[in-house]
């Protein structure tokens, strides 16, 4: 038992499957290459600015990871510090009990409907869907989470969740949903950029007014000060932060970082990594409750869900690094094509990737640690240096064993490699294996190109020849044209 | 120098070509080329697809055979790759202390055609020529695994004759990723499709790249749809001369 039965979406098919389907919607994969292309330029020639960007990588590559070596006292350091500023600290090791403590503490206020600050911890533990069961609305008000929950969809990136709807399905969908959910967007809404923001305003801006609670996430939390901090780009989590009484965050105990100078370097690479901006416009910083100004009523959600154990795995814990800005995401050349919701998760990418599988057990999303060509390009734009294709392959590895483990008979696969392994690791077996496939070859092959190959192969060869093996391969050539080689190793040559 | 080639199993059995090409190549640079008759594969397949108990014997394989050598070279940038970061992986994880030695003792000796020619052997113009229009890609292993950064276009751009175009979108994955092709082949043909749409953007006859097993990717697509255009390892084009007739 995981304990993170809402990080991945039940009833979503494996990777391959449902990136096929992705694949196939032409203007998905035009609205994603286009929003993709747009936000990789503009990280660059903003991480470009600066001088120190790799040291500043490095630096907060070491304060994660010295933070998550000793999370245990930031943690209960930052419980202090909250509570001494007048809030309370609640503990969570799974989505349900998170979810159960949110519920009761809006329950508490009396109140039947919550305002929603953008936040992966909460679609995480899937809160909206648990305060629906207990008769409570959460409305979300970032606005691509309003064009999301407006639209009965799933998030398909962790900045821009909507990244896959085009204006002019945004209009529909304003036009067709707002009404069902408060004021209805305005008579004869254009998909101009501003009119679908003046629509979003309007509709979002009653909801603001009238509510008493708001549930927030965390992009960090200071434990020496007990200041929790969340950035944005609307300014609608502002009002989230500020209008109602109470206050609920709910935070991955991975965020906390020891002091506040720390922010200095993380608030440096999260825009640029993320918008390809130097600033972000809103960074909203509170420290407990302040009398007559703000929230009353603060209350923090502390996480686990999965995360003490990737902590365990000394090679897949880098992933708590990440600061959930999506660099990784939109440099992603897989990422690209099929667009987050294939991956069926919260956690889209190849932090998704990396991330999705540990939380909820490999076995639980084996095909995610495949979904990669292992390119490397989210590495060198991850702003902490988590060695993604590390991760990948380590979590390879663990899949194959998983099912080593739970299967009696060994897969197709695990055969096709263990025969694959043993030719690999003998050169008389290779030589004989060259000979086999040039005879072979010499049957099949027009003009040295081979059309069609059998079984799995067939995968590649519905696009692609494949050249023909050689007549002599070059160790055969070797010995006919310059003898043995190196005569001292034939003795290895079994 | 006496220089070992580790021609890779998969250029061994497809692309005895390339193998000749670096021989040549190095040969007329005035370097001894030896070829250890006991060499196998690197595992990166096995590694990579996630079984790496079956990667030991071929990591101490390479280490036994490759030992003691002046230099290795490895006409493929993600083989290269493998040894050089993975390698010492396997050898803690499943192997004892004395094959941890031998892959620390053989590791660095270990480089990518490019990294041999202008870090070791300090060339860059290796007398070649080949006028031709040339594209050339940067393999992703080669790129961002081993960093060659710009080692191979330096050698290209130093060929007599040679007509070198850049590719569009030159960094971008040509969507092979070795058993991804297989696993993910609806993504990787999308990636492909976009690839050779660069490809034949550049009006070029040959596409250049330091690792077959990504040309035979792109290659294979180019052929299906008999576009014209040609794939050419990196040292064939290096070993070419004027009395070549290419």
């Amino acid at each position: 038992m995981s304990g993170a039965d809402n990080v991945v979406w039940l009833g979503t098919p494996a990777f391959p499957e449902a990136a096929r389907t992705a694949l196939a919607d032409r203007r998905l994969r035009a609205n994603l290459r286009r929003a993709t292309g747009t936000i990789r330029d503009k990280r660059l020639a903003a991480t470009a600015e600066l001088d120190d960007w790799e040291e500043l990588r490095e630096t907060a590559a070491a304060l994660k990871r010295r933070t998550l070596r000793h999370l245990d006292q930031h943690l209960l350091r930052l419980e202090e510090t909250v509570t001494a500023a007048g809030g309370t600290v609640h503990w969570a090791s799974n989505a349900a009990e998170a979810n159960a403590i949110v519920t009761r503490l809006v329950q508490a206020t009396g109140e039947s409907e919550v305002v929603k600050v953008k936040s992966m911890a909460t679609q995480e533990i899937g809160l909206n869907e648990a305060l629906a069961e207990a008769g409570v609305r959460a409305y979300e008000t970032d606005l691509a989470e309003l064009i999301v929950q407006l639209g009965g969809d799933r998030p398909s990136h962790i900045l821009v969740p909507a990244i896959h709807r085009s204006r002019s399905e945004i209009r529909e969908i304003f036009q067709r949903q707002m009404g069902k959910w408060g004021r209805p967007a305005p008579e004869g809404l254009t998909d101009d950029p501003r009119d679908l923001a003046e629509a979003a305003r309007l509709h979002l801006r009653e909801k603001f007014l009238r509510a008493k609670v708001a549930v927030s996430g965390a992009n960090f939390a200071v434990a020496d000060t007990g200041t929790v901090m969340v950035v944005e780009s609307e300014g609608n989590g502002r009002m989230c932060l500020t209008l109602p009484q109470t206050l609920i965050t709910v935070m991955g105990i991975e965020k906390v970082l020891p002091s506040f100078a720390d922010l200095d370097v993380f608030l440096q690479l999260l825009p640029r990594s993320s918008t390809g901006e130097r600033m972000n416009p809103y960074t909203s910083l509170w420290t407990g409750v302040t009398d007559g100004d703000g929230p009353q009523d603060f209350h923090l959600v502390l996480l686990d869900n999965g995360r003490t154990a990737t902590l365990t795995d000394e090679v897949g814990r880098q992933a708590l690094s990440c600061i959930l800005c999506s660099a990784c995401l939109n440099v992603c050349p897989v990422y690209e094509r099929t667009g987050g919701h294939a991956y069926g998760s919260v956690y889209p990418g190849p932090i998704g990737a990396v991330l999705t599988p540990q939380l909820v057990g490999v076995e639980n999303a084996a095909s995610l640690p495949f979904a990669s060509t292992l390119c490397g390009a989210c590495y060198d734009a991850c702003p902490v240096k988590i060695d993604i294709p590390e991760v990948l392959v380590h979590l390879r590895a663990k899949a194959v064993e998983a099912k080593r483990r739970d299967r009696l008979l060994p897969t197709s696969e695990a055969l096709a490699m263990k025969a694959a392994g043993a030719v690999l690791s003998s050169p008389r077996l290779l030589a004989a294996l060259e000979r086999l496939a040039a005879s072979g070859a010499r049957l099949v092959a027009r003009d040295g190109r081979i059309g069609v190959l059998p079984g799995p192969f067939a995968r590649w060869s519905g696009t692609r020849d494949t050249p023909a093996p050689a007549r002599e391969p070059l160790r055969a050539w070797w010995r006919r044209t310059r003898g043995e080689g190196r005569t001292t190793t034939e003795g290895t040559g079994r | 120098m006496r220089i070992a080639l580790f021609i890779t199993c998969f250029n061994d059995m497809m692309f005895p070509r390339t193998g000749q090409a670096v021989t040549e190549l190095l040969e007329r640079l005035g370097h001894t080329v030896e070829f250890p008759q006991g060499q196998t594969c690197c595992g990166q397949m096995h590694f990579n697809t996630g079984y790496r108990p079956e990667t030991l014997p071929m990591v101490r394989r390479f280490a036994a055979v490759f030992a003691g050598y002046d230099a290795v070279v490895a006409p493929s940038g993600s083989c290269a790759g493998m040894v050089r970061d993975h390698h010492r992986v396997v050898a803690a994880q499943y192997g004892d202390a004395a094959l941890a030695e031998a892959v620390e003792q053989v590791v660095p000796t270990v480089y990518e055609l490019s990294e041999l020619l202008v870090d070791v052997l300090g060339v860059t113009d290796v007398g070649a020529c080949f006028p031709h229009r040339v594209t050339y890609h940067p393999t992703c292993h080669s790129l961002r695994m081993l960093r060659v950064g710009d080692r191979p276009l330096r050698l290209l751009r130093a060929v007599k004759g040679i007509d070198l175009v850049e590719l569009p979108a030159v960094e971008s994955c040509c969507g092979f990723g070795g058993t991804f092709a297989l696993k993910n082949a609806d993504v990787s043909n999308a990636m492909l499709a976009d690839k050779m749409r660069h490809v034949q953007e550049t009006g070029a006859e040959f596409l250049c790249a330091g690792d077959n097993s990504c040309l035979t990717h792109i290659g294979g697509g180019l052929s299906r749809l008999r576009t014209g255009v040609a794939t050419l390892h990196l040292a064939e084009i290096l070993a070419s001369t004027e009395g070549d007739g290419r």
